[in-house]
């Protein structure tokens, strides 16, 4: 845990790109088994915020801690050992490897920690279960429709028992029936492993899954139990 | 929409006279259904007797006395707590909301808050229709879907006035 008693939070993070500031001075918290929604309008630093949370960028300044961990202290190797160990990843599009079948690429996150083929396949065989896709295992990524595909990615997100998800916009491409099947089986199986979810997205039926929300505008959060912070 | 604390509003800025008042009113929120002067006066008389508004001055002229009315300090509060407070949601609420946000940009409070608050009130039925949908049969879930696609609307009004406040306050202050 982190000081606050949070699993992942930050502080005062800045970040530019160019002449034009993505956050400005943001504060974030979540708890184990919390579904966090990130909302705000295009271009306010929503994305910005997601990345430097899971540590993909490096905040200007400011402060990321996940449990034990001074995440903006780490090098690029240990943040992109902690990503995956403990953290797994949705996003919107293209994250499946075309070249392998479904079933690998659940197995894959699996795979790169050192868990042996047959023992990956078993476990990815489980979520695909899970997740309602064990029939399109032994079909590649682009032979499966969107739903299935987004399915498959948040089985692989999960494979690896994260800690803390994070998702972008992660069923943007996907009709509302699909959307809200995928947000159903990803915030039941978050909750049921007590991993954090942060939950980026600009659809209110999609932050309706969450346990509440925050706002980023003009680079700046608000969360919206507790005011500004 | 409530006429009592949109005419109190509308006071904020100065004392006014009915016909003033009516003619503010007119201008603001009454594009397509004007105040009646019996409404106007009804909702005066009602506010002096709760204590909301005053009269500041009485005219004497060639027809009858023209009363100037003036808000009270009880009437100032009385309007920002309802501003404060967020509508229940329900359909056709965007009249009783565009008019919450214009008088708070007239009487120089902060918008954007008032919205975000109503957000959070929308996003709080949204999530309880959202659990009460996971748990139900197809018939509950038809139901919900309704109620949260009309509530989505709801929000994205919210959020498409909030991104126009800065030339919703140049309207409505020129």
């Amino acid at each position: 845990m982190t000081p606050d008693g949070s699993l992942l939070s930050a502080e005062g993070l800045h970040k530019t790109y160019g002449a034009t500031p993505a956050l400005d001075g943001a504060d974030f918290s979540i708890h184990p088994g919390e579904v966090v929604a990130v909302m705000g309008p295009s271009g306010s630093g929503k994305s910005t915020l997601l990345h430097c949370l899971a540590g993909i960028i490096q905040p200007d300044s400011g402060t990321v801690r996940y449990g034990p961990h001074t995440l903006t202290g780490l090098t690029d190797v240990q943040r992109s050992a902690l990503r995956r160990s403990d953290f797994g990843f949705v996003f919107q599009f293209g994250q499946l490897v075309p070249e392998l079948t479904c079933l690998e690429n659940v197995a894959l996150p699996l795979r790169l920690n050192g868990v042996k083929r047959k023992d990956a396949e078993r476990q990815a065989r489980t979520w695909l279960e899970r997740l309602e896709v064990e029939t399109v295992g032994g079909q590649r990524p682009g032979e499966v429709s969107g739903g299935q595909g987004q399915r498959v990615a948040v089985a692989r997100a999960l494979a690896t028992a994260p800690r803390v998800v994070f998702a972008d916009e992660p069923t943007g491409a996907l009709d509302s029936l699909n959307g809200e099947r995928v947000m159903s089986l990803l915030t039941d199986a978050a909750r049921d492993t007590n991993a954090a979810v942060v939950l980026v997205t600009h659809e209110a039926r999609v932050a309706a899954y969450s346990d509440r929300e925050i706002v980023v505008r003009d680079g700046r959060v608000k969360d919206m139990l507790a005011g500004l912070i | 929409m409530s006429i009592g604390h949109t005419l109190l509003g509308l006071l904020e800025s100065g004392p006014r006279h009915g016909y003033d008042l009516k003619r503010a009113f007119d201008e603001h929120f009454g594009h397509d259904r004007p105040l009646h002067y019996g409404q106007v006066y009804s909702t005066m008389s009602r506010l002096l007797k709760h204590g909301l508004v005053e009269v500041d001055g009485v005219e004497a002229g060639a027809g009858p006395e023209r009363k100037r009315y003036a808000i009270t300090d009880a009437g100032v509060t009385d309007v920002a707590q309802w501003l404060a407070r967020p509508e229940k949601p329900e359909p056709y609420l965007q009249s009783t909301l565009y008019t919450k946000v214009v008088l708070a940009l007239l009487t120089g409070r902060n918008a954007a808050e008032l919205l975000d608050t109503q957000r959070t009130e929308h996003l709080r039925l949204m999530r309880g229709l959202t659990e009460r949908k996971r748990g139900g049969d197809l018939a509950d879930q038809l139901i919900c879907d309704h109620a949260l696609f009309h509530l989505e609307a709801d929000l994205r009004w919210l959020e498409l006035t909030a991104a126009r406040l800065d030339r919703l306050a140049e309207a409505v202050r020129t």
